[in-house]
């Protein structure tokens, strides 16, 4: 009996020892560019791990932030100013659509919904040149509302997939005794059901802000004009036309990109975890 | 037991709208079929109107556009281009080291990084169920997956370059100085580098994926099959595994895809051209060059029309066999 005891503990601390290390392995590289970023780069030109001498400094923070081209903090206003919009907008009209495809029958519904579904897994490299050319033809080329409107069509398919199984799992009852009073479609839609989809608002509207707020490809056809690029644009400029990577410069402006993400991600998990495996789990 | 297990199998089982006759057979009790039709059209309108302008049309143009000159004059010469190209498939190159043509290396990191990380995450979801702190653990690794692709190249960078990087400093360490280089530079390690890095920042989804398929599965499963002496092996293939089908399906195709369509970390970790002599380059940075070539020589455009559609093509490969297979059971 004893020993038994004695195997169940030791497997208990080499799980923990192991999952423990992983976690600790998988820090590393953030580790090193936070620790990069904070200090001078003569202190880590041979590997920001030499801890002697340690002097921590914002320095490369405030390069970033106020560089003369391509500022982080410039990025950052552009960056809002696109994925404001490109969440809200796809979120009311994915919205909508979702509430259609869920209660209303109409023929080949199914197929179409499944179409637009399919939709989902396209590479964005297969609409880049002609998205490009209609950006052209409306005069939005490097205009930051071509963006806004291509994440909003290109939010649509998985925001309608999400809310419709939301709607789907939603009790019909209230819905049917706001008909039976008289109440119309749209007044339904409004008054009754959109209050109760403020959840799944925010599952949707976090994943979709982030998704515009990391994309790069889009912004890189799109965008030319250094002061209306996104911060993910920004990034690699940072490094570009130096002999020597600064990489005190490039680590900040990575961290200050990063950053916002992982804050929504930090403060929203709930709603972030529920998002992206809620349709995987939930028929 | 084989009921109950049905039971659960079908409470797993993937959306609705897949499944035989389906939608919401509720809605029939909404009233007469087409009844306030015009106002109904508000709903999906929109949404219609902006996926058809700027992605179906656009997709069927690209597909147009693979298949004709720079003039209009339909052709194959741009499949032939592209396939006959170096640049996509590179057969002097085989068997190491790379360049070896992009659809062979996104080929690569298809075998390599997929099965790492999907086991990986996996192991690491059996194995945090029983660890004090897990949701840390899981944050910690989670982590890749919120970080924008961008920066993640540019971490990658670092973490593989001779002097701030960790791994060629580990490698000094363990006796191994010939990997005490700048990898991502070389084109003996560029590629590999990328991949193993990739590992790094995906690992998280199939360790949050898998980590919420093990708390769908009743603990009484574990406990009986523990009282009547199963061995934790068999346990796993004939419990955990078969019961967590449905995320390992969805895990396999999400990565597929990824991998497929894998970009920013490439761009900002090599930059365009895919690494010293293309070494780290893939299908969808090809497609932008040619993109790019195409703003002064149409032609190009073509070529890069061909490149998205095979790329889609093999998405759409991966995405088909998701769907019949979770229809299937």
């Amino acid at each position: 009996m004893k020993s038994k005891w004695r195997k169940i503990r030791m497997r208990t601390i080499v799980v923990h020892l192991l999952a423990w290390s992983v976690a600790l392995i998988w820090m590393i590289p953030f580790l090193g560019v936070l620790n990069t970023a904070t200090r001078p780069a003569s202190e880590v030109s041979f590997g920001w791990w030499q801890l002697n001498p340690y002097h921590p400094t914002l320095d490369n923070f405030i390069k970033a932030l106020t560089q003369p081209v391509f500022s982080i903090s410039k990025g950052y206003v552009n960056s809002l100013i696109i994925a404001v919009p490109a969440t809200l907008v796809p979120i009311f009209v994915a919205a909508l659509a979702g509430y259609g495809f869920c209660r209303f029958t109409f023929p080949m519904r199914d197929y179409l919904f499944l179409s637009i579904v399919l939709l989902m897994s396209v590479p964005a490299q297969m609409v880049a040149i002609p998205v490009f050319q209609i950006m052209v033809n409306l005069d939005l080329v490097d205009n930051q509302l071509s963006l806004i409107l291509v994440h909003t069509a290109w939010g649509l398919p998985w925001i309608i997939l999400f809310m419709r199984n939301f709607f789907t799992a939603l009790p019909l009852e209230v819905e049917e005794a706001a008909r039976v009073d008289g109440a119309s479609d749209l007044k339904i839609f409004f008054r009754i059901v959109l209050p109760m989809a403020i959840p799944a608002f925010a599952s949707a509207g976090i994943l979709q802000f982030m998704w515009v707020w990391n994309d790069f490809f889009f912004a890189l056809i799109l965008i030319y004009t250094a002061d209306k690029m996104p911060a993910t644009l920004l990034v690699p400029k940072l490094a570009a036309g130096q002999q020597l990577t600064d990489w005190g410069l490039l680590s900040a402006g990575s961290i200050l990109v990063l950053i916002v993400p992982l804050a929504l991600y930090v403060l929203l998990q709930k709603y972030y975890i529920r998002g992206m495996i809620g349709w995987t789990i939930k028929g | 037991m084989s009921e109950r297990l049905a039971g659960i199998r079908r409470s797993l089982r993937l959306p609705s709208f897949l499944r035989r006759g389906g939608g919401d057979r509720r809605t029939a009790r909404l009233g007469p079929r087409g009844r306030k039709t015009a106002a109904r059209v508000v709903f999906l309108a929109p949404a219609l109107v902006l996926v058809m302008f700027l992605v179906v049309y656009p997709v069927l143009q690209t597909v147009y556009l693979s298949f004709v000159t720079s003039q209009g004059t339909p052709t194959l010469g741009n499949y032939q281009g592209v396939l006959t190209d170096p640049t996509t498939v590179n057969p002097t190159g085989l068997p190491w080291p790379p360049p070896l043509g992009t659809l062979i290396h996104n080929a690569l990191w298809i075998a390599i990084h997929l099965p790492i990380s999907l086991f990986f995450g996996l192991w690491l979801a059996l194995i945090l169920r029983d660890v004090k702190g897990s949701s840390i653990v899981k944050s910690a690794i989670f982590l890749g997956m919120v970080t924008p692709m961008i920066v993640g190249g540019v971490i990658l960078r670092f973490l593989f370059e001779e002097g701030p990087g960790v791994v060629p400093a580990f490698f000094e360490t363990v006796g191994v100085p010939s990997l005490n280089k700048s990898w991502l530079v070389f084109r003996e390690t560029a590629l590999l580098g990328l991949i193993f890095g990739s590992v790094w920042l995906w690992t998280g989804f199939s360790l949050i994926v898998y980590s919420a398929g093990l708390t769908t599965i009743p603990k009484d499963y574990f406990e009986a099959a523990k009282i009547d002496g199963t061995p934790p092996h068999r346990m796993f293939f004939r419990i955990t595994f078969p019961l967590l089908r449905p995320m390992t399906l969805v895990i396999i195709t999400m990565t597929l895809l990824w991998e497929l369509k894998i970009f920013d970390i490439v761009y900002s970790a090599v930059g365009s051209t895919g690494g010293t002599r293309n070494s780290a380059d893939v299908l969808s940075l090809q497609m932008y060059r040619y993109f790019v070539a195409g703003a002064t020589n149409p032609g190009y455009y073509g070529l890069a029309a061909v490149v998205a559609t095979l790329l889609t093509l093999l998405t759409l490969v991966g995405t088909a066999w998701l769907f019949r297979k979770m229809v299937k059971r």
